[in-house]
């Protein structure tokens, strides 16, 4: 039982970031009618709003010290963290809080990217196939990622949750279990309240406000939303703006979970887009089930107990439950009628 | 205009029907396989220069540049000041000044065997060397040893290449599992005691499998049991879903066989589980990564600290050929060396002291004078390339995590020198024929 609770409490965080960058290719695809390929880049660029962010704050004030030598016999370098000679202690949080203080630094950065990508490139497909747009999304995801490499190298950069995140919480304590038994990393139970809070904000603001409402309206019927005199592009254009921050916030938060490098986009996209579709194309709601549901199968696939009945189910776990849906439900677990069906 | 056409079509049809490992140019035309003719001779460097090892190709690019330039007789020397063979004179190869081509093996092996196909047949490469990985290292060296050239492997762990799959025309100077099980065995057995439960998450492909068998043999011989082997997806980035079923296995111990980014990502997510500070029958919970990579373990930051692995060789090492080594390359590039850098820099001058020695560029003769060479002074203590099989054999380290780093190169600390003896195995072990070598005429 307890290797149950572990493995769903796995899907959660998983699922957590599925969600997130599902959400935003929803929101992209239900309001511009774009199946935008480079949404997992968007995902890597965040991660990297955190490095540079800590590379920032950790710009290093070096001086040579002529007594000691290194191994190839130049004078030694003595580093250290401007903000900490400056700030003292506090400069030394702020390096230890860096992920999270780095979302404030994500949100503009992010909502100028995507505003840019949206007018720079991806308005002048709106009327061209889906075929093309995901050429020329996909193209421009991979632009993104070798420019990431050229300026960050390869290699993945560790980016630390800040030390009070860095334990273990007992969650089975909680719930009845013996204590040590249902223990979870502390940061990845945070990342998924976040991705709770995030979605149920993304909900909110579609919901709850007037501006959301222009969206919501346009994505039922565009022309008509037009008609009435109201500017959709440039509000679908702030959508666009929105589900980049989204993805972005979800790649800032995920980069303790997983040091980023330039390829990490790629590795999610594959599977949000499976989680979209699963979900049903164009629905919110159903893509944010869809990305937990995922991510739960994906943790119980992974299971020995399981792998020993179905070798290798761990590896395909996601496109057998996509081919089951969608054989069930060709709309997907709540897609909408009409939806990509003309 | 349609002659033209029809001879460009022409053209393109046979270009699709080439098969990949055929070679068709000048290449063949004399004695053997791009034999020089003018005053210099070309090298192939094969290395990563995209994709996920790319920093990896990048210092092994950095390494054989500056082998290429103490070889024709530019900067301080390096390592040839301490290499026991003084055949080599910072002129160049018997009478030919050292040039190179570089090729990319974005870590595919399609791809590198592409780009040593170009470097042999192009730019009349003699010698094609370097590569992040075991399965290119096997494809390239299959395509050199059809084609008549020498391969000088780069990181390449693998049993396999110098095992089923070796080639005549193939040389291993980078250890295998086989020696990584063997060096590690002793000092985890110290480090951990004899009755510890091990479990294994495992890189699904070749490498891999050699890695976790290699080290399963060798604990199991000191009374580990292994709980369970799990083979994972490579480059599966999220491990987290492989790691919580061994929160409550009832293992101790915890071998992850990855390498590159998988060994950051998994090994950064089983900190992050708890798993270094846990404690399990009474005994502190323990992680082993048997291949180490300083460069990949910079990438992993402070979860290195107190965690076992191997590795061929180390910036920090004493002896007169590393110090050579690190003061060469750090006064041109600014940082220490890593162990990729390292086996390049050994291969390049090896394979080019072998052709002094032989006095021909011939692989057979520059074969010959490789297969059971013995010398010293490249960092690694006494060292043979055994006859045998074409692989080196030679001190293994054995490294930890430092606790306390005084930089971000200084990651790992050398804990034991694993003498050869301890490391070294019957040739036939592992199996393979080397076959005879082929001179490409």
């Amino acid at each position: 039982m307890d290797a149950i609770l572990l493995q769903v409490l796995n899907g959660l965080d998983k699922g957590g970031a599925y969600a997130l960058i599902a959400l935003g290719l929803t929101i992209i695809f239900g309001t511009l009618g774009v199946v935008n390929f480079a949404h997992g880049a968007l995902f890597m660029l965040g991660a990297f709003c955190a490095v540079s962010f800590k590379s920032l704050i950790s710009l290093e004030k070096v001086t040579l010290d002529p007594t000691q030598k290194t191994a190839w016999g130049t004078p030694l370098e003595i580093r250290e963290a401007y903000v900490e000679s400056w700030f003292g202690d506090a400069g030394t949080l702020l390096i230890n809080y860096s992920v999270p203080v780095s979302l404030l630094l994500a949100i503009p950065t992010m909502l100028l990217i995507g505003i840019a990508m949206e007018r720079g490139l991806i308005r002048f497909f709106y009327k061209r196939p889906h075929a093309e747009q995901i050429l020329v999304t996909f193209g421009l995801a991979i632009v993104l990622q070798e420019i990431v490499k050229s300026v960050f190298g390869a290699n993945p950069i560790p980016q630390p949750a800040p030390d009070v995140a860095k334990g273990m919480i007992d969650f089975g304590v909680a719930i009845g279990f013996d204590a040590g038994n249902v223990v979870y990393p502390a940061w990845r139970l945070i990342y998924f309240l976040f991705s709770i809070s995030i979605v149920g904000a993304v909900f909110a603001f579609l919901r709850f406000t007037s501006f959301g409402m222009v969206v919501r309206a346009g994505m039922a019927d565009r022309e008509t939303v037009g008609l009435l005199g109201i500017d959709i592009d440039r509000r679908f254009t702030i959508v666009f703006g929105i589900a980049a921050i989204v993805a972005g916030l979800a790649g800032v938060m995920y980069t303790p979970i997983l040091s980023p490098d330039y390829h990490m986009g790629m590795d999610f996209l594959v599977l949000s887009f499976v989680v979209v579709v699963v979900g049903g194309m164009g629905s919110l709601p159903g893509a944010v089930a869809a990305g937990f549901l995922l991510g739960i199968l994906q943790s119980f696939a992974s299971m020995n107990e399981v792998k020993a009945i179905l070798p290798g189910i761990d590896q395909i776990v996601i496109y057998l439950i996509a081919v089951i849906i969608l054989l069930v439900r060709p709309r997907g677990l709540m897609g909408r009628k009409g939806v990509m069906e003309h | 205009m349609v002659r033209r056409t029809y001879a460009r079509w022409c053209g393109r049809r046979g270009a699709e029907r080439t098969p990949p490992t055929r070679f068709t140019s000048q290449a063949w035309a004399a004695g053997y396989t791009n034999e020089p003719k003018g005053g210099t001779v070309t090298l192939g460097f094969n290395v990563p220069q995209t994709g996920a090892y790319a920093d990896e190709g990048a210092d092994e690019l950095r390494a054989y540049q500056l082998a290429v330039e103490h070889i024709n007789g530019g900067g301080d020397g390096g390592m040839l000041n301490t290499f026991t063979s003084k055949a080599l004179k910072g002129d160049g190869v018997n009478g030919k000044k050292v040039v190179f081509v570089t090729g990319d093996t974005q870590t595919k092996s399609d791809a590198a065997r592409a780009s040593a196909k170009r470097m042999i047949e192009k730019d009349g490469a003699i010698m094609i060397t370097g590569g992040s990985s075991s399965g290119v290292a096997i494809a390239v060296q299959g395509l050199c040893q059809d084609a008549g050239v020498i391969f000088m492997a780069g990181l390449t762990h693998s049993n396999d290449t110098t095992g089923k799959d070796k080639r005549a025309n193939g040389f291993r100077h980078f250890f295998n599992t086989e020696m990584s099980g063997a060096a590690l065995g002793p000092v985890l057995k110290n480090a951990f005691g004899s009755e510890r439960a091990a479990y294994h998450l495992t890189a699904d492909y070749t490498w891999g499998w050699s890695q976790e068998g290699s080290i399963k043999k060798y604990t199991e011989q000191l009374g580990w049991q292994t709980t369970a082997a799990v083979r994972t997806p490579l480059g599966a980035g999220d491990f987290s879903q492989y790691i919580t079923p061994v929160l409550n296995s009832g293992a101790d111990v915890l071998v992850l066989n990855h390498y590159g980014r998988d060994m950051v990502n998994s090994l950064t997510q089983a900190v992050q589980f708890g798993l270094r500070d846990k404690q399990v029958n009474g005994r502190d919970f323990a992680i082993v990564v048997p291949l180490y990579s300083r460069l990949m373990a910079q990438g992993a930051g402070e979860n290195v600290k107190g965690i076992f692995g191997s590795t061929n060789w180390h910036w920090s090492l004493q002896d007169a050929g590393s110090k050579a080594f690190v003061k060469s390359f750090g006064t041109k590039y600014g940082f220490p060396p890593s162990q990729a850098a390292h086996t390049t820099y050994c291969q390049a001058l090896l394979y080019a002291d072998a052709c002094q020695r032989a006095g021909t560029f011939r692989p057979s003769g520059v074969g010959a004078a490789l297969a059971g060479f013995k010398f010293d002074g490249l960092g690694n203590g006494p060292t043979e390339y055994r006859a045998a099989d074409h692989q080196c054999f030679k001190d293994v380290l054995v490294v930890k995590g430092k606790e306390k780093p005084t930089s971000k190169f200084d990651v790992l600390e050398v804990v034991e020198v694993t003498p050869r003896a301890q490391v070294e195995y019957p040739a036939s072990m592992l199996g393979g024929e080397l076959g005879p070598y082929n001179d490409g005429a």
